[in-house]
């Protein structure tokens, strides 16, 4: 992966608009996040190969960056992007990594399912 | 110290579990000829660290911890390694029948005289307990003559106030480079936390040297069993 350049990311989320796409969504603490710091409040949501369909896709300018998907019924979103790649299967995975390199956040986006 | 076992079952989630939790242990009785047999139920797919800089992303990691997972177990001399097939953080949404049905299956086949697992309610991850769980019923459900030893992992910051120290101890310092081997096995998993350790071996800390060539681990009390 890549750190985010917000021009080539937002050509990468302009090609897969206006088609049944494929998301991976995530956020989380990690598992162990209230075993070292006792009364932390974990929180997380997951979801992955739910099929949309976005008119309108965009990353914000500002960094960590969000991005945001408008359907045409509702709104997906992630916060705290800094890194992507388009894979060799022309997936757009992108993610949030804090300071340690650890994942905080992904959103990707696929024409064909995620393995399972 | 040590028994020579007939069988010993190892039932983890997380490729990495058993290199932080029991790689002493199992290169011992892989030295002494005791055969192992490692159920790993995930690849580890939601695993945080993807190295830093990233070398890893959330689809290619599987693939990169399944042969981190095979090159640990070779460190180790393990070479009956199965792979469960579950997908990380997703365990304890399983049917428990079903998983109680798996671990029964392995048992049945293999005739473990001890499993090593987690200690359900001190293992911190929710697929750790859900684990736990699993094994606990599956040995539940034999004739109390007939069920394997369980040796379990319990690292819970309240562990010790509620089951008290770990009963068995491991002394093993000669075979700590397999450890040491298995652990950078994991390379995607465990750089950060074997950079500290290695910091903390070179500055003389005895905590840092004694983490290589210790495991600790608890006999199931069954008279205090609440699993449901």
């Amino acid at each position: 992966m890549q750190i985010v350049q917000v021009y080539q990311l937002q050509q990468e989320l302009n090609k897969l608009a206006n088609r049944p796409v494929y998301i991976h969504l995530e956020t989380t603490n990690g598992a162990y996040a209230a075993h070292f710091q006792e009364g932390f409040f974990n929180s997380g949501a997951f979801i992955r190969n739910v099929q949309l369909n976005y008119s309108l896709g965009k990353v914000t300018p500002d960094y960590p960056h969000r991005v945001g998907l408008k359907l045409e019924g509702g709104w997906v979103y992630a916060q705290g992007i800094t890194h992507y790649i388009v894979d060799e299967e022309n997936r757009l995975l992108m993610a949030g990594l804090d300071g340690e390199g650890k994942l905080a956040v992904s959103l990707q986006i696929s024409e064909t399912p995620f393995a399972k | 110290m040590l028994e020579k076992e007939r069988h010993v079952l190892v039932i983890l989630p997380h490729p990495d579990d058993e290199s932080f939790a029991c790689s002493l242990t199992l290169s011992k009785y892989r030295e002494l000829g005791v055969p192992v047999t490692y159920v790993c139920w995930t690849l580890g797919e939601m695993g945080r660290n993807f190295g830093n800089p990233p070398f890893a992303n959330r689809e290619t990691l599987p693939g990169i911890r399944k042969e981190e997972l095979m090159n640990a177990c070779r460190a180790m001399n393990v070479e009956d390694v199965r792979l469960g097939g579950l997908r990380d953080k997703t365990l304890e949404f399983e049917d428990d029948e079903e998983m109680t049905q798996k671990v029964a299956a392995y048992i049945d086949e293999l005739q473990p005289s001890v499993i090593y697992s987690f200690y359900p309610g001190f293992s911190v991850h929710p697929d750790h307990e859900a684990s736990a769980r699993a094994v606990i019923r599956a040995v539940r459900a034999l004739p109390e003559d007939e069920r394997p030893t369980l040796h379990l992992i319990a690292f819970a910051n309240d562990t010790v106030e509620h089951i008290g120290e770990p009963d068995i101890h491991h002394h093993l310092p000669e075979m700590a480079k397999y450890k040491q081997a298995a652990l950078e096995a994991h390379a995607s998993q465990t750089a950060l936390v074997l950079g500290n350790l290695k910091d903390g071996i070179e500055k003389g800390m005895p905590d840092a040297t004694a983490y290589f060539e210790n495991e600790y681990f608890y006999t199931y009390d069954w008279s205090n069993d609440t699993v449901e």
